[in-house]
């Protein structure tokens, strides 16, 4: 399982394209923003974590469909499968997220700094923004990983796992921006969104891989 | 040991492969599937691997260390893909499956030995051959030990010399007591080694 891991994590940097890819989007949903807002100061403050939240949400879900693909295309699944017994599917696609979120949701959370100055945000609101998405990034891969093995022996099923996982994805993001505002407004509660965020990516953390082994294992019927 | 199949019939589509498919080998015995392209013997593979459902009959394996009766907890599975990451060297493809399995065997450089790829351990499997890139794949059956091998055409891609050599690598297998099921539509010349023929109308 940490082998995969490592595999993964060193396939996802060597092979470029895929990590970039994910922060560049970012970068231009954020950026392209406030020329559509306009050039009020005040407002940009105050949505800023909405506006970094949905950047993040979806840059999450661009390279999500590789997650399996590769996989399939090389035959290397069939492999995975066929070793079940030795390693849990559930925990090989456990293993394979991890090494996901790494590769992709954690450099989102990295840049998250930089963008929210170009958002006019102060300290606390960064730090919270950075703190959410920290911790509910990972529950996006983790839904994904149950939509990219359902789609995984499409041809171009990028966009529909988009389409299945978005759904579920909305609590993530409801919750995340909820407790970003709990950190900056004095009116709104902080603890109990953030707990239900952290919660959401636990739940997921279990669900999501079971859902995707189940699929996987139907696959190859 | 004993895998035994009995019965096995299998559906594409809506169309039956193959019907009433049975056999069974001991530790030490091997299989050699032979055939017309289509005529059904990846699906038979894929069958005994457990990645298809038969429509009638059962594979699976009696008395196997464990006592797991599915074929595939015991198996090697060649597929025509080599299941290899180009980005990554022979040494880095073969020390992942290594660790990802159980019952580590062979060390990468003595895999790679055995099908005489040794020279090329540190080249990105991009940059081999189609003939090199199978052998590196056949050398993953090394680094694991695992009884049953499943190979769907081990032998495409590679040059005669190489084949001959394959043809050692199988029955060595089988002489340390392991069960080779092969499927490929040129014949492959093991002593001792049973056939089983697929005819276009797709019994054995």
């Amino acid at each position: 399982m940490i082998a995969l891991i490592l595999r993964d994590v060193k396939l996802g940097v060597r092979a470029g394209g895929g990590a970039l890819i994910g922060i560049l989007f970012y970068l231009a949903v954020v950026t392209v923003a406030p020329f559509a807002m306009g050039p009020d100061l005040n407002l940009l403050a105050r949505i800023g974590p909405a506006i970094l939240w949905t950047g993040a949400l979806l840059a999450s879900l661009l390279g999500l469909e590789r997650l399996f693909q590769i996989d399939h295309e090389d035959g290397a699944l069939d492999l995975l499968v066929i070793a079940r017994h030795e390693t849990p599917l559930a925990l090989t696609v456990f293993a394979k997220c991890v090494a996901h979120w790494l590769v992709t949701g954690l450099p989102l959370v990295l840049v998250t700094p930089l963008l929210g100055l170009l958002l006019n945000m102060d300290a606390t609101a960064i730090g919270a923004t950075a703190l959410t998405l920290l911790v509910g990034t990972p529950a996006i891969t983790f839904i994904g990983a149950a939509g990219a093995a359902v789609a995984v022996s499409l041809p171009r099923g990028g966009l529909l796992v988009s389409v299945i996982i978005l759904p579920f994805t909305i609590p993530v993001l409801i919750f995340g921006v909820m407790a970003t505002l709990g950190a900056v407004e004095t009116f709104a509660p902080f603890l109990q969104p953030f707990t239900f965020l952290a919660a959401l990516t636990l739940f997921f953390a279990v669900l999501g891989p079971f859902a995707a082994a189940l699929a996987l294992k139907g696959l190859q019927d | 040991m004993k895998l035994v199949a009995d019965g096995l019939a299998a559906r594409r589509g809506n169309e039956m492969v193959f019907e009433g498919v049975g056999f069974a080998l001991s530790a030490g015995e091997g299989m050699a599937v032979t055939g017309p392209n289509g005529a059904g013997k990846s699906t038979l593979l894929r069958v005994l691997a457990g990645f298809l459902r038969p429509v009638a009959g059962a594979a699976a394996m009696t008395g196997a260390p464990g006592g797991i009766a599915e074929i595939a907890a015991h198996a090697h599975f060649l597929s025509p893909l080599n299941a290899m990451k180009p980005a990554l060297t022979v040494r880095e493809n073969l020390n992942f499956w290594r660790a990802f399995g159980e019952a580590r065997a062979a060390m990468p450089e003595e895999a790679l030995e055995r099908v005489d790829l040794g020279h090329a351990i540190d080249v990105p499997f991009s940059d081999l051959s189609t003939g090199q890139r199978r052998r590196a794949a056949i050398a993953r059956l090394f680094v694991n030990h695992r009884p049953v091998w499943l190979l769907d055409e081990p032998t495409s891609g590679l040059d005669a010399r190489t084949e001959a050599a394959f043809a050692g690598i199988i029955a060595g297998h089988m002489s340390d007591g392991g069960i080779v099921i092969a499927a490929t539509h040129l014949p492959i010349e093991v002593a001792g080694m049973k056939k089983l023929r697929f005819t276009d109308g797709g019994d054995a």
